[in-house]
């Protein structure tokens, strides 16, 4: 098969994986030898129709998989069209594609074949010829298959910036109606291992017991799962992203809007969950991890274990908890701003910067380019005092315009 | 009122604004009499003089103004060089902390200058796209790139230290950037047709740049947002972008019409499924004759249980007890704690080095013991990046007690060890007795399976205690309480 159409297939067939990132890896670069760099922050090289950031060449090794898990598009039942690269295919690829500066790196997924080890050993293959045989310096994330043999795993995370495990679904039932061939334990059992050998290289490191301590993983592990395709509903998905953070470290949860897919199954529910739903997830997400939220917080702006689609979490908690507000901006607490809708980490960092010389006003707000309509219900400021925080009519004051412009602002996140 | 033109040699070049600025400051010229100009820009209308001499007393600014300034000079603001003045004077005449009056229109404005210098920088990094040339003497890399700011010669490092051994250049309207293997060269600027217009590889990449792109979600303004149309015309897979926003809806709907008539017949399930055991396990049964097959059916059993509690599938598996069978000694702690729960072994967390240290101090060998905890799973909440324990309810040791008493019975010790309030309840609850650990340690006391239970504290106990000194002394008589039941299992 010609190369053109084999990356036109196995790009195809890597879309559904929302991870982009390839930030938050060790430093390197190729002044003494070898190609490329990492410089801390991650690099979106383009952007698709989508919305979505390449930053990666991401790729299946092969299409072709034993497993049948009805939500993927490459399941062993499907009929879409399969190929498969030679590890040197796609290491050409990865430095032709770095030379011109259009990647950071590879993320290297694969379709089960044979056997776990052998896909493995397969993936591991491409990162162990580009870092050895190439001395490639960029980034390389490797999906990880859960069964697959310790050696193996030792080699990706020496090789590999980022291992992931996808969790898929985030409850039992799920992955077993959905994914019958993968095993909740077997995939926590496999994140466990990932953590003890990324905590393991990372104490090397800091006690620094070896003059050059076993690298494993610097980027840390991450994983997704799919929203939309079974019946979990967010709470569940919040409290399996909690736990997954908790207990694997993992640097991110992805949150993917099942998609359709050409050849669906009929196991998949006829219509996509809103991209709406998704995004709130992730909002969501961000509120538990930096703004001391919590996931009962959260979920009480929402009815029913779900979020609210037409607010975002932090208004929507915001308007069940008016008891909270208002809040005083020239002396409130940094924890009690974070709650405020409408004010992100880095405008409360400057607020409190900026009390400390003047007594903050309105227009100081404005000149931060702070949205007033939303902050100024819930804000006191020296020349402002909220009117009916306690009347019915503040939901509707906040509804953003349209549903359609609440859907259609940009979802990109600032990725670790 | 005088205005003085001060003459910087380029447009970038802080360096030298620093010293010019210092000499301005030194000769208490204050910001509206001076007229900044680069070398080679339209001069003034200003009389020409000339700057003050360097001031020979430097004298200190904030970093937090350095930083920003450093950055905001690469601006193509003409106005740039009068702002940071402005600031500079500001701080040097008694507002020395202006910068951290973060709604100052000034601070503002130099803080946004700065950022869309960044934010040209990142798109530089992201957006220059290179097409190789072969020639004579190896291939070469040249790219042509429109940045919207000063920005060619701060960023050039960043292609070196990521293209060092490759020789490639940087072509823009203003400058041109040329690295051969070796160093960094400058030039004037050039022309777009200065660059080949392709690469052999573009295929490919557009190819790919199709590919990856998922028609079902459509989000052209996110895509906007990140990568504006001006820059569309040097990205070679921008070309792709009207056919790919054309024929998604279509696209879209085919999908939708191919959905699969049937779905397939059940497959077999490629992977061993663990076998489910349905023995009901709440009476203790007949003693195994071989405790070893007997400990491995109970950990087998365990992963299988279809009742499990709750809690118990949020851990990322059971922790079964370690050590051999018919040791003298059998330890039994609460439940798994966070890195028994990653481990999948007892007592291998902060509470597990510490009875470690314990035994070691007592003489006891840890290989020669049998350690196991009451409750299996891990039971905890999570909050942010820890899991926190949670102590398991009378429902949970409840639930549990038979498995322990089964191991207890396998291993038959000749001592069993409760560590702390909940082993002591799961081991000694026929009692008819809700034992209080604390006036109780150091006694033995006969456990459900008949065993003698010599009753401690748990040593995380120990990591709870407030203080050095009671740490201390409690681990002391933790130490003494091991050495006691060593003594009796070997009497």
């Amino acid at each position: 098969m010609e190369l053109l159409r084999k990356l036109e297939i196995l790009a195809d067939a890597a879309k559904y994986d929302a991870s982009c990132a390839s930030s938050g890896t060790s430093r390197r670069n190729s002044l003494k030898g070898g190609l490329g760099s990492t410089e801390g922050s991650g690099i979106c090289h383009a952007y698709a129709p989508d919305g979505r950031c390449i930053s990666l060449l991401k790729l299946l090794l092969t299409n072709a998989c034993v497993f049948d898990c009805a939500y993927c598009i490459n399941r062993a039942s499907s009929n879409t069209p399969r190929a498969r690269f030679t590890v040197q295919e796609v290491v050409d690829l990865t430095l032709s594609f770095y030379r011109r500066n259009t990647i950071e790196g590879l993320f290297l997924s694969s379709g089960i074949i044979r056997s776990p080890d052998y896909t493995m050993e397969q993936l591991v293959r491409v990162a162990r010829s580009l870092r050895l045989d190439h001395g490639f310096r960029g980034y390389i994330h490797l999906k990880t298959i859960p069964d697959a043999a310790p050696e193996l795993l030792a080699e990706a995370g020496l090789h590999a910036d980022r291992l992931s495990i996808n969790m898929e679904l985030p409850t039992v039932a799920g992955l077993e109606s959905l994914a019958p061939e993968k095993n909740f334990s077997r995939i926590r059992h496999a994140m466990a291992g990932l953590r003890t050998r990324i905590e393991g290289a990372q104490d090397e490191l800091k006690t620094a017991r070896r003059a050059s301590p076993q690298k494993f993983a610097p980027a840390g592990q991450s994983t997704q799962m799919i929203v939309g395709a079974d019946g979990a509903d967010d709470g569940a998905i919040l409290g399996m992203a909690g736990d997954l953070y908790a207990g694997y470290r993992m640097r991110r949860v992805y949150y993917s809007a099942y998609s359709p897919i050409p050849d669906a199954s009929r196991l998949l529910p006829p219509a996509a969950p809103p991209l709406l739903r998704e995004h709130r997830l992730y909002q969501a997400d961000w509120l538990l991890r930096f703004y001391g939220f919590s996931q009962a917080e959260i979920l009480a702006g929402g009815q029913g274990g779900m979020l609210d689609l037409e607010f975002d979490p932090k208004t929507a908690w915001a308007l069940q908890s008016r008891q909270d507000f208002p809040v005083d901006a020239n002396t409130a607490p940094r924890e009690a701003l974070l709650r405020v809708p409408g004010l992100g980490a880095k405008t409360v960092e400057r607020l409190i910067s900026a009390r400390r010389h003047s007594r903050l006003r309105v227009a100081d707000l404005a000149r931060l380019r702070v949205s007033l309509g939303k902050v100024l219900p819930f804000l006191v400021l020296a020349d402002h005092v909220p009117r009916g925080l306690d009347s019915g009519g503040l939901r509707d004051r906040l509804r953003p315009a349209t549903a359609f412009a609440a859907a259609a602002r940009p979802v990109q996140m600032a990725l670790f | 009122m005088r205005c003085l033109a001060v003459t910087l040699p380029g447009p970038a070049d802080f360096l030298a604004w620093r010293q010019a600025a210092r000499g301005l400051v030194a000769a208490d010229i204050p910001p509206e009499q001076a007229e900044w100009v680069v070398a080679g820009d339209m001069p003034g209308l200003l009389a020409e003089a000339p700057a003050p001499p360097p001031s020979a007393a430097p004298f200190s600014v904030p970093r937090a103004f350095l930083d920003q300034a450093e950055i905001a000079i690469r601006h193509s603001d003409p106005e740039r060089f009068a702002l940071l003045y402005g600031l500079l004077w500001r701080i040097t005449r008694g507002e020395r902390h202006v910068m951290q009056a973060a709604t100052d229109p000034a601070v503002i404005r130099l803080g946004a200058l700065a950022k869309a210098v960044r934010r040209d920088a990142h798109k530089m990094h992201a957006f220059v796209r290179f097409r190789e040339v072969q020639a004579e003497d190896g291939a070469r890399h040249i790219a042509w790139f429109e940045p919207d700011h000063h920005i060619e010669e701060a960023e050039a490092g960043f292609f070196v230290r990521r293209f060092a051994s490759l020789r490639w250049s940087i072509v823009t309207p203003r400058r041109s950037v040329a690295w051969d293997g070796a160093a960094l060269s400058f030039g004037p600027g050039g022309r777009r047709a200065d660059v080949p217009p392709d690469d052999a590889t573009e295929p490919l990449w557009r190819t790919y740049y199709g590919a990856i792109f998922n028609p079902a979600r459509l989000k052209p303004g996110a895509m906007r947002a990140e990568m504006p149309r001006k820059y569309w015309r040097n990205l070679p897979e921008a070309a792709e972008i009207p056919r790919l926003l054309a024929e998604a809806p279509g696209r879209v709907a085919a999908m939708a019409a191919l959905l699969a008539p049937n779905p397939r017949p059940q497959r077999q399930v490629h992977l061993s499924a663990p076998a489910r055991v349905a023995p009901d396990m709440r009476t203790p049964i007949e003693p195994p004759t071989d405790p070893a097959m007997a400990l491995a059916a109970l950990r087998e059993e365990l992963l299988a249980r279809p009742d499990l509690p709750a809690f118990s599938a949020r851990a990322t598996q059971p922790v079964f007890g370690e050590g051999p069978v018919g040791a003298a000694l059998m330890f039994v702690g609460e439940q798994p704690g966070d890195e028994e729960d990653i481990a999948g072994r007892p007592f291998v967390g902060p509470a597990g080095r510490l009875l470690d240290r314990a035994l070691a101090q007592a003489g006891v060998a840890r290989s020669e013991a049998y350690l196991t905890n009451a409750v299996k799973h891990f039971k905890f909440t999570a909050t942010g990046k820890r899991r926190l324990h949670q102590s398991p309810d009378a429902g949970d040791i409840t639930y549990y007690r038979p498995f322990l008493a089964r191991e207890v019975t396998a291993v038959a010790p000749r001592l069993v060890v409760a560590l702390g309030a909940t082993a002591l309840a799961a081991l000694a609850a026929l009692t008819g007795r809700k034992l209080p650990v604390l006036k109780t340690r150091g006694q033995v006391v006969t456990g459900l399976t008949r065993h003698p239970v010599f009753a401690t504290i748990h040593p995380s106990y120990l990591l709870r205690l407030p203080d050095e000194g009671a740490q201390q002394a409690g681990f002391v008589d933790f130490v003494a309480d091991l050495r006691a039941a060593a003594a009796q299992a070997a009497a």
